[in-house]
């Protein structure tokens, strides 16, 4: 039977060993740490940066149904439309009714991790409306017909001839493996579609209350231009993403960009305040912002795990975590890979099949260490594991606990079993050698230590 | 389909459980701007600080910073930029440096003002606009549906021109923010974006390319 447990397994077996992924993770993740080092060092004091932009999260949740009210009477003061989805089904539901009404075929979408979580393009495309991600890697990934790799680089794990050949098979395009002629492929292709679109659909980085504002990040202008040219503009935001108050981006702007990307700030950062309104002179006539909750309140009635509500979706947790690092993005089977993802997920997915995930950690607490609202990653991955262990305990591990606890209170005993163990991986390196399969497994995979010749109590007592 | 009565029931009934000790935070009510502006990077005290700044984060962006002593001298700046760039149409809107420096422009000139033919926008070789403020701490361009002949001239035509004055420049984001809640705060435009170097992306091996859709160059004229 494949359970999402088995087919992590499996793909983490592939993917680990695999050299030249490793190689190019390893480059890029590093270029990102060496930019975002540089950039901490500018700021006045990166830490309280990071103290005060988690407080300010954790203010935002604490009042959560206040700022969601304020947020959404005074955009639609200015004529938008707010729409409050329980679930992924009401946020399809919703979409579909808006683009339907307007006959809309087709549309440009930009980056939405929140699209990603309720399956909203295939959703779309089931109904005979094109979809066209408008993001370059993105579009990469959809012309692969797979999911995003990382939150933040969708396709970082390709390299430049993959990218080459699957336009050269995909838009006919002429082969070349340069970065920058790639892109212009893409742009050529992409313009077109913003001029034709009949909606734009994008999501959302941050809801600031006191204004009545979306505001969206982004390096590339897509999400600019799918905001600008189609008549229709439709935007999907957590209900997490709340800012109390304006002057705060003055504060998560620049925190986001270098958190997410080692940037000093992001290409365009933008506020949506309305449709089109009155003397402007271009911009969509109707402006629809659906506020989706699937599972996020459930989340916040939770004491400890609500504190994950404040991530920024910048994605660092991933780049610094030694296990995405090695067995890569697709390998988790979820929207939200990585660190954060095995503490929303459970949550998140509103199904079983996903308690694994905190055991894909080394508990090293770098994702702590780097998150920029500083949510507590590695002791929340514990505290599912904690939650496991209460509500579906295994006997065997119990039997082995109890015996392992029952062994270090007596000294004694102990060290008789201390020296069978040297015997013991002795017995493994042998059984490896003459082909046993257990034990040859485990040796191809780790180098299997030399057992030390004294325990240290033995040397001890000769000091 | 609108179920805000329920969600927000929902969200009340998970705010009423205490939060776990771990996770709790102190939560000061009055958090000192000036303390946060202290932990980011500095924009600069007095106005030489913030233009040296400013031109700084230029060079770092790949964005031109072209710096004029009065504001007399914007329109020729910008003809012979025109004509070195080779711009043949070129789309701009209705404003005071605007309509100064586009006057007389050996290009045809397409208004945005009032609606215009995107695929005539599509077809410009650059985009000219004035704009809300310039940023020194981060060299971003502030401009607004409003100040900036909407939404699309910044961001569709391959090369965006940023006319700007000195008094213009800001030096921080807070300062930037606060601008706008004084300049709009009544009736707010439907946009606004701070624009910082020109379009880029890094989606392919994170190789830094510029223009991945919108300009590819963003030139700043400032008088």
């Amino acid at each position: 039977m494949t359970s999402a447990k088995s087919e992590f397994q499996e793909r983490s077996a592939r993917v680990a060993p695999d050299l030249e992924h490793r190689a190019r993770m390893t480059r890029q993740l590093r270029l990102y740490s060496t930019q975002r080092a540089a950039r901490e060092g500018a700021y006045g004091d990166f830490q309280a940066a990071r103290r005060a932009a988690g407080e300010t999260k954790w203010q935002a949740l604490m009042a959560l149904d206040r700022h969601l009210l304020e947020f959404s009477e005074k955009l639609e003061a200015r004529g938008a439309k707010v729409h409050w989805a329980a679930d992924g089904a009401e946020a399809r539901a919703i979409v579909l009714d808006v683009l339907s009404k307007r006959q809309a075929k087709l549309v440009v979408k930009s980056k939405a991790m929140t699209a990603e979580e309720i399956g909203l393009a295939e959703a779309l495309a089931e109904r005979g409306i094109e979809v066209v991600e408008s993001d370059l890697g993105e579009f990469i990934m959809q012309l692969r017909k797979e999911p995003p790799y990382h939150i933040v680089f969708p396709a970082m794990h390709l390299s430049r001839d993959e990218v080459g050949e699957l336009f050269h098979a995909e838009l006919a395009a002429e082969r070349t493996d340069d970065p920058e002629a790639l892109t212009m492929i893409a742009r050529r292709v992409l313009r077109q579609k913003y001029v034709a679109a009949d909606a734009g659909i994008t999501g959302a980085n941050f809801a600031v209350a006191e204004t009545g504002m979306i505001s969206i990040t982004e390096n590339e202008g897509n999400a600019r231009l799918g905001a600008a040219l189609p008549s229709c503009m439709i935007t999907l935001v957590g209900i997490e993403k709340v800012l109390p108050k304006l002057e705060d981006l003055a504060l998560f702007l620049p925190l986001l960009a270098t958190a997410g990307a080692g940037q000093l700030l992001t290409g365009y950062n933008t506020l949506y305040a309305g449709p089109r309104a009155p003397g402007e002179s271009d911009g969509p006539e109707e402006y629809h912002v659906v506020l989706l909750d699937n599972g996020r309140s459930e989340l916040l009635a939770d004491p400890e795990l609500r504190d994950a509500l404040r991530c920024i979706r910048c994605g660092a947790c991933l780049n610094v975590c030694p296990v995405f690092r090695n067995v890569g993005g697709h390998t988790y089977g979820t929207t939200y890979p990585g660190p954060i993802g095995a503490v929303l997920t459970p949550s998140l997915r509103q199904q079983d099949g996903f308690e694994h995930l905190p055991d894909a950690s080394s508990l090293c607490g770098a994702c702590s260490e780097t998150c920029p609202v500083g949510i507590d990653l590695h002791h929340h991955l514990l505290e599912h594991r904690r939650r496991r262990a209460v509500t579906d305990p295994s006997p065997l591990w119990h039997a082995v606990f109890r015996a392992y606890a029952f062994v270090c209170a007596r000294p004694a005993l102990y060290e008789r079993l201390i020296s069978f163990a040297r015997f013991g991986t002795r017995l493994l390196r042998w059984a490896a050698r003459i082909g046993v399969a257990q034990a040859a497994r485990l040796a191809s995979e780790r180098e299997l230590p030399e057992p030390a010749a004294l325990t240290f109590r033995e040397r001890w007592r000769r000091r | 389909m609108s179920d805000r009565p329920a969600m927000l029931r929902r969200i009340r009934r998970a705010l009423a459980v205490p939060g776990s000790a771990h996770v709790v935070r102190e939560v000061g009510t009055s958090r000192p701007v000036e303390a946060v502006r202290a932990s980011l990077l500095p924009g600069g005290a007095s106005e030489a600080e913030r233009i040296a700044r400013f031109s700084e984060r230029c060079r770092e962006l790949k964005a031109d910073f072209l710096l004029l002593d009065e504001v007399s001298r914007l329109p020729a700046a910008l003809a012979a930029l025109v004509e070195r760039e080779g711009f043949r149409r070129i789309a701009t809107h209705r404003s005071e440096l605007t309509d100064a420096a586009c006057r007389d422009l050996p290009a045809s000139v397409l208004d945005t003002n009032g609606g215009y033919d995107k695929h005539e926008l599509e077809r410009a070789d650059a985009g000219i606009t004035a704009c809300d403020a310039l940023v020194a701490q981060t060299g971003s361009v502030l401009v607004s549906s409003r100040s900036a002949g909407g939404r699309g001239i910044s961001v569709l035509p391959p090369h965006h021109v940023v006319l700007a004055r000195r008094e213009q420049l800001v030096p921080d984001l807070f300062a930037a923010f606060e601008l706008i809640q004084r300049r709009y705060a009544s009736d707010f435009p439907s946009m606004l974006s701070l624009i910082t170097g020109p379009s880029r992306t890094g989606d392919i091996e994170r190789v830094l390319v510029l223009g991945a859709h919108g300009p590819k160059r963003l030139t700043i004229l400032c008088a």
